[in-house]
């Protein structure tokens, strides 16, 4: 279990990490949300012992991250940068790694197969395009077999076959009873993936709280309605006692209504529509209507962070989720 | 603790897995080998037109070993490449997150490169010497004459510290842009045109490389008013401030 205790971290008189406590769950997929400059990375850092906290302090099972014998062995990582020297090869890199924790070398050949490296083991990093460069990284993280996993940004740049890839790897290793911990500044990718969520702003906690408890708090269903008579619509649902309240457009929607019913209760009454969609609340807009004070660097467009525009297209992402059949 | 044998086999890893390190080092050994005996060659031809204060006494143990003026800047390179290679690359994160006893991880980085070094250098200055002995032809000498076996061992020590000062100093840099740009001037161009500089010359004598050299000589050339094993060991201190102003920067530096 990681734990941060009053994790503080100080550049100059700017505040990259404030007070920040918090424990990752084990087994789980735990997110790691904020906007750019939240300072995620350099939590991950400190948790590394690479960045020495002003103040507080993140232990490791009681134990600080320096006095962790062969840390490999417990925590892999991939952080932002790439790590690995252009002129050596793959099989190289991870043999040095695999080396210094006295991790059998078989491992190395292992790791390489796991993710999908192994025609190129010989070749050197220069030569690797940026997903195969993520998956030497993800490979250099697996070497120790670790139960804790920590990933930064994985998805970053990687194509959309790769950003699939990572996460059936994220489930599948919390699956096997892992704790994954895994940042980025984007809400979709979250939901689709983490059981967990930990919200920094501006360095500070915003949310610590299960995914599901997230998505109930803030996620709106209803429907929206549209028709050439709208009188006649609004008599039938306040007959049917439903509330409707207007939408974009001359619309009307009703909160957490039912469309089978809804479609009912119109052709009852003659009513024609034009429209009866289901609309469902983006957890993104929930996400930056947390996060719209801590953002450090935005745009002046209205309405581009704090008032957030229905956005049905996303809405398909979590349910699938929820379904379990993401692919 | 990540266990010191464990990560001394993973610096010499690293080492091995690189060509820009390894072939620093055989271009130190064909730098130093190749103008030494051309240097030689050179001076056994042209031997009668040296004046009377060359040729009496004549240095041929220095003479054969005159390829580490130029050679002296490839062990640099390497040391510096070996060592600033990983900040460069971001790998400076994985080696800490893989050891991050910061002291274990310098101690046998600095192992590693250090024996490493030392062995290439002794085997290039004796090889220099030998293959100059044999281009001086009636001019040369042998290791059983005084002073000679310690000049021969003293060059590839001298080769051993400036690598090690290098390291030493690129661990303080954590650029390895940086400091080739500030060594190889300061090797090449700064210390030997200071040493001919009244004055200035004085203190420029305890410079790493002028003092160092020192202990080349089997015939002092008056330019050290110390010995050459004072000389070396001045040369041992400049590389051990370095390696420790190296290592408090690694040690309390974030990464």
């Amino acid at each position: 279990m990681i734990e941060l205790h009053h994790l503080t971290k100080r550049y100059g008189d700017k505040l990259a990490v404030d007070d920040l406590s918090f424990r990752i769950p084990e087994g789980v997929v735990t997110g790691f949300l904020g906007p750019n400059g939240a300072g995620k990375s350099t939590t991950m850092r400190m948790i590394l012992d690479l960045d020495r906290p002003t103040a507080g302090e993140v232990t490791i099972d009681g134990r600080r991250y320096a006095d962790v014998q062969d840390p490999l062995r417990e925590i892999g990582a991939l952080l932002e940068a790439k790590g690995a020297h252009p002129g050596r090869t793959a099989y190289d890199h991870l043999l040095w790694m695999a080396q210094s924790n006295r991790i059998p070398r078989e491992r190395v050949d292992q790791v390489l197969d796991l993710v999908g490296l192994t025609a190129v083991a010989k070749k050197r990093a220069r030569g690797f395009s940026l997903g195969m460069g993520q998956r030497l990284g993800i490979a250099a993280a697996l070497l120790g077999d670790p139960k804790i996993l920590m990933f930064d940004e994985p998805v970053n740049g990687l194509d959309p076959e790769g950003i699939v890839w990572i996460r059936r790897l994220m489930k599948s290793l919390a699956a096997e009873g892992r704790t994954v911990f895994v940042s980025s500044h984007l809400m979709s990718e979250m939901a689709l993936t983490a059981d967990h969520l930990v919200v920094i702003g501006r360095g500070r906690l915003l949310a610590d709280l299960p995914m599901a408890e997230f998505i109930r708090q803030n996620s709106r269903s209803s429907v929206r309605l549209r028709t050439p008579q709208p009188e006649q619509l609004l008599d039938a649902l306040r007959g049917a006692g439903l509330s409707p309240r207007p939408g974009p457009d001359g619309s009307w929607e009703v909160t957490d209504g039912d469309p089978v019913l809804l479609g009912d209760l119109a052709a009852a009454h003659g009513v024609t529509l034009h429209e009866l969609s289901p609309q469902q609340a983006s957890l993104e807009d929930a996400f930056m209507q947390m996060t719209a004070d801590s953002v450090e660097y935005r745009t002046d467009i209205p309405g581009a962070a704090a008032t957030p525009a229905p956005q049905p297209a996303w809405g398909s992402g979590w349910d699938t989720r929820q379904a379990g059949k993401e692919s | 603790m990540a266990a010191f044998p464990a990560v001394l086999q993973s610096e010499w890893t690293k080492v091995r897995s690189i060509r820009s390190t390894v072939w620093t080092l055989v271009t130190t050994f064909l730098i130093v080998v190749a103008m030494g005996f051309a240097i030689s060659l050179l001076t056994r031809l042209n031997f009668a037109q040296f004046t009377e204060h060359d040729r009496n006494p004549f240095d041929a143990t220095n003479t054969s070993l005159s390829g580490i003026a130029l050679g002296e800047l490839a062990i640099v390179v390497f040391g510096v490449l070996a060592v600033g290679n990983e900040y460069a690359s971001g790998m400076i994160r994985v080696s800490l997150a893989a050891v991050p006893q910061r002291g274990v991880l310098m101690g046998a980085k600095t192992a590693v490169l250090g024996v490493l070094a030392l062995a290439v250098s002794l085997v290039t200055v004796f090889v220099a010497f030998f293959v100059g002995q044999v281009a001086l032809g009636r001019y040369n000498t042998d290791l059983g004459r005084p002073n000679v076996l310690r000049a021969v061992f003293g060059a590839g020590c001298y080769l051993t510290l400036l690598c090690l000062f290098s390291i030493g100093v690129t661990m303080m840099l954590r650029s390895q842009v940086l400091s080739l740009g500030i060594l190889i001037p300061f090797f090449f161009l700064v210390s030997p045109i200071l040493s001919i500089v009244p004055v200035v010359k004085n203190v420029v004598r305890y410079f790493p490389d002028r003092a160092g050299s020192a202990a080349l000589q089997v015939v002092p050339t008056g330019d050290h008013p110390y010995g050459p094993w004072t000389g070396l060991a001045i040369c041992a201190a400049w590389a051990a401030a370095a390696l420790i102003g190296g290592y408090l920067v690694l040690k309390h530096r974030d990464a």
